[in-house]
């Protein structure tokens, strides 16, 4: 073997290797949120609608688990953009990521609130709350522990799938690392040190999803 | 005072009440007994709206319940409701479970709710419990956590649904204490039961169900040694 590794590059790199790393947590974490609210809309209109809306709802929900994730990125950029309709790579990767995030999870909540059962919704109506209080109140904190898990995988998930971003051209993590890599033919030793620093926000999310579950659910 | 006119109640094609007149007075503990699938507990639910009715007419302190333009939230504030599953909320702490509905129902302050909250509580004799989680309650006291809940919201008209039915045998007498004690409190209380004892010794009247009827109503010494129906005396000779 006849390679020999040059680390002081990447090294030298590492400052801005984080800065992407922060960008990769920022629209990983932005597309979380987003992807739970609507994910929970999505979830409730399966539940409790019938016609044109709840098809176009099991639609989303259809194509974000069932095709892969790099087509739904190239599709916000891409596809639209064959219309003339143009976004930043931050944003496309955002709207990929939201939109499937938001098909995983809407499934999700729709085992959640399938396993709340209904006699806790009539004793909180019997105690005259209203339907939207019963479920703020009642039904989605106990959603909200049942899913909890599988939201944390979802969101280590798109922190992981946000390097897809880099074929759309955006410079977060693997983007920046592939920029880097290609000017200095460091490949191997760029992405070495990316992984790590993947491997490492992955555990800290998972460590910190454990803290706030002790908090959070002490029943 | 509860009145109900010629309630008819069916779920499809099954008929489950077929015609129900029946009056609650103030004060009065109207226990209902009869054999599973008779239209007792369907009942209640009437009684407090979460079944719609088919025909007929329930008024509670004459506000008519299932009328259009009926405020169905405000209606069961004044009618307390126990389940046979107690159906504690179970991420809620046992304060927090009394606490919720005075607070956001009837929007008292964070303060007062607590205080009525653990007044309650201390009535039904769980005042050592508030800040458990029901998941560490036996059967017996998440029930009575449960009626706790129902009292806060301060009705004048309890609704049991078999409260009882789904306890261990040891807890029975815990919870059937309680409805005891509100019934001696002057509470009106309408009681579907399985527990004959109860219904001999607490309430001033007791209805027999029978395949969606009133088959006959009457205080429970005569009911329960003279029965006329003859569905009445099969039914007790059973349950005897």
């Amino acid at each position: 073997m006849d390679y020999n590794f040059h680390w002081r590059p990447v090294f030298k790199a590492l400052p801005d290797l984080l800065q992407a790393a922060l960008l990769t947590l920022e629209v990983a974490a932005i597309s979380m949120i987003l992807g739970v609210l609507i994910g929970l809309g999505l979830s409730l209109i399966r539940i409790h609608m019938k016609g044109p809306v709840m098809w176009l709802a099991s639609i989303w929900v259809e194509l974000a688990r069932n095709t892969p994730a790099l087509l739904q990125l190239f599709f916000f950029g891409f596809g639209l953009g064959a219309f003339g309709i143009h976004f930043s790579p931050y944003l496309i990767v955002l709207m990929g990521l939201t939109f499937n995030n938001a098909g995983y999870l809407a499934e999700n909540f729709r085992g959640g609130f399938g396993a709340v059962p209904d006699t806790q919704i009539r004793a909180a109506r019997s105690l005259g709350m209203t339907a939207f209080q019963t479920y703020t109140r009642i039904v989605i904190p106990q959603v909200l522990r049942i899913v909890y898990y599988p939201m944390t995988n979802q969101m280590v998930w798109a922190v992981l799938m946000s390097s897809l971003g880099m074929l759309v051209g955006f410079r977060e993590l693997s983007g920046e690392t592939q920029f880097f890599a290609s000017r200095t033919f460091r490949i191997f030793e760029y992405f070495a040190v990316t992984a790590v620093i993947y491997y490492i926000i992955v555990k800290i999310i998972l460590g910190a999803s454990r803290l706030l579950a002790m908090r959070l659910f002490r029943y | 005072m509860i009145e109900i006119r010629d309630l008819h109640k069916s779920f499809g094609d099954l008929l489950v009440l077929k015609g129900i007149d029946l009056d609650v007075e103030n004060g009065e503990v109207l226990s209902v007994i009869g054999a599973s699938g008779s239209g007792k507990s369907t009942l209640l639910y009437c009684i407090n709206g979460l079944e719609k009715i088919q025909q007929g007419k329930i008024l509670v302190d004459g506000i008519d319940v299932h009328g259009k333009d009926t405020n169905l939230n405000e209606v069961r504030q004044n009618l307390g409701m126990v389940f046979q599953q107690w159906n504690s909320f179970p991420h809620l702490t046992v304060l927090e479970n009394v606490a919720l509905s005075p607070r956001i129902v009837r929007k008292f302050s964070r303060e007062q709710a607590l205080e009525i909250a653990e007044k309650q509580l201390r009535h039904v004799g769980l005042g050592d419990k508030l800040s458990n989680y029901p998941s560490a309650l036996s059967g017996g006291q998440q029930q009575r956590l449960a009626i706790a809940r129902a009292l806060a919201m301060e009705p004048n008209y309890m609704l049991f649904d078999e409260a009882t039915s789904a306890l261990d045998p040891e807890l029975v007498g815990e919870v059937l204490d309680t409805m005891q004690l509100l019934a001696e409190e002057g509470m009106t209380m309408i009681c579907v039961t399985h527990e004959m004892s109860f219904a001999r010794g607490v309430s001033d009247r007791v209805a027999f169900f029978h395949q969606g009827v009133i088959d006959e109503i009457r205080p429970p010494e005569e009911l329960f040694e003279s029965p006329e129906s003859v569905h009445l005396q099969k039914f007790l000779s059973k349950v005897k």
